[in-house]
C-alpha cells in the first residue's frame, strides 16, 4: 500500500514539475523585470517605470487617477522601501493622474512596516514630483487637486539628478507628443522611459493644441536613438519603456519613427499638391499602417489630422 | 481508506497514461551540422528577389503598399538597419549553414531544448521543449522571437511568438511584429525538411506556407559574423529614403522582363495556387533563351549566369 501511495506521488509530482507555471497578480496590474532594479508595470493607463534602491523607489509617471490604486498596491506588494521620485512625463492625466494617489502615500511609502500618512507634497519630507514646467502649468489650470502637482520642475533642455546610485538625466522633447514632454535615461541600467512620445502599440498622440507636432515627434524619437545602443545586430542592449505598449528596444524606435516619417512625408506632399483636409483624409495616407498602429486611443484619422495640422495645411 | 486507496490508485494510473502519451513520441535528435539546400526558391533566396516580385504571396494591400514604398537605400543611409539578423521564420531560408545542439535534462536524460545557429549575423535560437508558457504581451521582441515546442510522432512542431517587424522577402515585402509562425522540423536520415506557416494578421489575407531543406555535413566548419555599422552616408538623422506612393519607378521591371501580366507580380492569395495560371492570361513575351537565373542553385551559378540588370538605361520615372 505505501508503495502505491509513494508511486502515485512520485509520478504526480513529477508531474507537476511539468506544468507552466504563471505568477498571479492580485490585480491586473502586470509587472515585467526591465533590469534587476527596474520593472515596467503595464495595464494601470500608461506604463509606469519603477527604479528601486537603497535610497527609495522612483517612478516614471503613475498611472490614471482611478487606477493609481491598484498600481500602488502592486508597488506595495513588492517594494517596501518609501516612494521618493515621481517624474510625470506629460500633463496627460493617464501618466500623472495618479499623484495625488502617490503623494498621499508620502515618503514613507505605506508598505509593510511603514506608516501610511500623508505628506504635504513640496515639503522637506522627501518626497518629489518632477515635471517639465509646462506640466506643471496645465495640471494647474486643470481639475487636479493640489496634492497631484509637481513639487519641482525644469525649464531647461534637460536636468540630471542622482538616485540609487545612478545617474538620471530627464531630457525636454520640445513640441513632439505635448510642448512638455519628458524622456528619462537611467544611464546606468541604461534603460529610456520614454513618455508619450513613443507608443509602439498606436499612432503617437499629437496634441497640437498644447504644442505638439510631427516634427517634434521625430526629434523626440531621434533623441531616442541617440541614447540607444543595441548590444549586437541591432537588438538588446539598451531598453526603452514605452508611455504605452511593449519593452522595446533601439529597432522598434526606427521601426516607429519611419512609420512617422513617412506618413509625414506623404501627408507634406498631398499638402502641396494643395489637397484639403478632407482629401487628404480620403487618401489615405495611412492604410498600410492602420493594422498595426491604429487604436481606440489614437484613430487613423486623428493621427493624420494632427500630421496634417502640424505641417500648416489648410483645413478648406 | 480504501475509498481513498482507489482514489489514488486511479490518479496514478492517469498520471501513468498521461505520462505514456508525452513520452510515445519518437524524440527525434535533429543535432548535428547542417547545409542548406536550395532546390527550392533559389532565385528568391539566393541573389535576392527581384523588386516588385509579389507572388506567390498572399499579401494584402498593406503589405503591397509598403513593399511599393521600399527603398533598399534605406540600408545604406539608415545604419539602424545594417546589421539587423533576419526574422526566425526567414533566417531558415537565408543563405548560410545551420548548427543544431541538443540540451538534455541532467536527471531525466529527456530532451529539454534545442539550440540553433545559423551562420549568417551569429543567428541564435533556442525552442524550448519543456512546456513553459510563451512571455506575455508586453515583453520585448526580438528577431528570433521565442519558440516553443511539441512532439507530434517524429515530428517536431514549433510555435514561436514575439517576433521583430522584419519582411517576407528582402524586396521590402513586410512581415509585422504582430505575426506567430509554426514550424514543422522532419529528418529523414541525413535530410532535414521545415515547413514554416506565417500568419500575419497585418499583412497576409492567408497562412503563408514555405518549405526548406538541409543536408547533414558534419564536416562543416561555421565561422562567427559580427557586424558593426558603418554610415554610408553622411546625412544623419535627417533621411529616411521611401517612394511617396505611386512613384517607385521599377515596379514594373519584373513583371516586364518575364512578360507577366502586372497584376500576377502584384502577388495575393491566388498567386499561389497552380489554377491561377491559367487565369492570369497570356504572359506579354516568352524568351526564347533563359538569361537570368538560370539553373540557379548556388551562388555562383547564380550570380554570373546572364545579366542580372538589364541593359539600358532606367526606366523614367512616373
Amino acid at each position: 500500500m505505501t508503495c502505491r501511495y509513494v508511486f502515485a506521488l512520485a509520478i504526480a509530482a513529477a508531474m507537476s514539475f511539468e506544468l507552466p507555471s504563471r505568477a498571479q497578480t492580485p490585480s491586473s496590474v502586470r509587472v515585467l523585470e526591465v533590469r534587476p532594479n527596474i520593472h515596467m508595470l503595464s495595464g494601470a493607463g500608461g506604463n509606469i517605470t519603477v527604479q528601486t534602491g537603497k535610497q527609495g523607489v522612483l517612478l516614471v509617471d503613475d498611472a490614471s487617477s482611478d487606477q493609481a490604486p491598484r498600481a500602488l498596491e502592486e508597488i506595495r506588494r513588492r517594494w517596501t522601501m518609501p516612494i521618493k521620485y515621481v517624474i510625470n512625463t506629460s500633463a496627460d492625466l493617464d501618466h500623472a493622474g495618479g499623484n495625488a494617489a502617490i503623494a498621499a502615500t508620502g515618503a514613507s511609502g505605506g508598505g509593510p512596516g511603514g506608516a501610511n500618512r500623508a505628506v504635504a507634497i513640496g515639503t522637506a519630507q522627501g518626497m518629489t514630483i518632477l515635471s517639465h514646467e509646462r506640466v506643471l502649468n496645465r495640471l494647474n489650470a486643470g481639475a487636479v487637486p493640489q496634492g497631484g502637482l509637481p513639487t519641482s520642475t525644469y525649464d531647461q533642455p534637460s536636468k540630471d539628478f542622482s538616485l540609487n546610485g545612478e545617474a538620471i538625466i530627464v531630457y525636454h522633447t520640445r513640441a513632439a507628443h505635448t510642448d512638455g514632454d519628458s524622456i528619462v535615461m537611467f544611464r546606468a541600467s541604461d534603460v529610456v522611459s520614454a513618455g508619450d512620445v513613443f507608443t509602439p502599440d498606436r499612432y503617437p498622440s499629437i496634441d497640437v493644441k498644447r504644442g505638439g507636432s510631427v516634427q517634434g515627434v521625430i526629434d523626440g524619437l531621434n533623441l531616442i536613438l541617440s541614447l540607444t545602443v543595441p548590444e549586437a545586430f541591432q537588438e538588446g542592449g539598451t531598453k526603452v519603456i514605452p508611455g504605452h505598449g511593449r519593452l522595446s528596444d533601439e529597432s522598434d524606435v526606427v521601426e516607429y519613427r519611419d512609420m512617422v516619417w513617412i506618413v509625414r512625408d506623404r501627408i507634406a506632399d498631398l499638402i502641396k499638391k494643395r489637397m484639403t483636409l478632407a482629401q487628404v483624409k480620403a487618401a489615405r495616407p495611412t492604410r498600410d499602417y492602420d493594422a498595426e498602429y491604429e487604436s481606440t486611443a489614437v484613430s487613423a484619422d486623428a493621427f493624420v489630422e494632427a500630421v496634417f495640422a502640424s505641417l500648416g495645411g489648410a483645413r478648406k | 481508506m480504501r475509498a481513498r486507496d482507489s482514489i489514488v490508485t486511479m490518479l496514478a494510473a492517469l498520471s501513468i497514461v498521461a505520462s505514456a502519451r508525452a513520452t510515445s513520441a519518437q524524440e527525434v535528435d535533429f543535432s548535428g551540422e547542417w547545409v542548406p539546400l536550395y532546390h527550392e526558391d533559389a532565385p528568391e533566396r539566393l541573389p535576392g528577389p527581384e523588386l516588385g516580385d509579389y507572388t506567390g504571396i498572399p499579401v494584402n494591400d498593406a503589405a503591397r503598399l509598403r513593399a511599393d514604398s521600399y527603398d533598399a537605400d534605406r540600408i545604406s543611409v539608415v545604419p539602424e538597419y545594417q546589421c539587423r539578423q533576419h526574422g526566425a521564420d526567414y533566417s531558415m531560408r537565408g543563405l548560410a549553414n545551420l548548427r543544431v545542439t541538443r540540451e538534455l535534462d541532467p536527471l531525466t536524460q529527456r530532451p529539454i531544448a534545442f539550440h540553433t545557429r545559423i551562420g549568417f549575423h551569429d543567428m541564435e535560437r533556442t525552442i524550448y521543449l519543456d512546456g513553459r508558457p510563451h512571455p506575455p504581451a508586453e515583453a520585448s521582441h526580438s528577431w528570433q522571437g521565442f519558440s516553443t515546442g511539441v512532439w507530434e510522432g517524429n515530428m517536431l512542431t514549433i510555435t514561436t511568438t514575439h517576433l521583430k517587424e522584419n519582411y517576407l522577402r528582402r524586396n521590402g515585402l513586410p512581415a509585422s511584429s504582430k505575426r506567430t509562425f509554426t514550424e514543422h522540423w522532419l529528418r529523414h536520415g541525413e535530410f532535414l525538411t521545415v515547413v514554416t506557416v506565417i500568419n500575419d494578421p497585418v499583412f497576409l489575407t492567408e497562412p503563408l506556407v514555405r518549405s526548406q531543406s538541409w543536408y547533414l555535413d558534419p564536416g562543416q566548419r561555421m565561422g562567427s559574423n559580427p557586424c558593426e555599422y558603418a554610415v554610408e552616408v553622411p546625412v544623419g538623422d535627417n533621411a529616411v529614403p521611401h517612394h511617396l506612393p505611386g512613384t517607385n519607378p521599377w515596379l514594373r521591371e519584373f513583371a516586364e522582363y518575364y512578360g507577366l501580366p502586372y497584376d500576377a507580380a502584384r502577388g495575393g492569395a491566388q498567386t499561389m495556387y497552380p489554377e491561377y495560371r491559367s487565369k492570369m492570361g497570356q504572359p506579354a513575351a516568352i524568351q526564347e533563351n533563359c538569361t537570368r537565373f538560370c539553373n540557379c542553385t548556388t551562388l555562383v551559378d547564380c550570380g554570373l549566369r546572364g545579366p542580372l540588370i538589364p541593359a539600358g538605361p532606367p526606366p523614367p520615372r512616373p
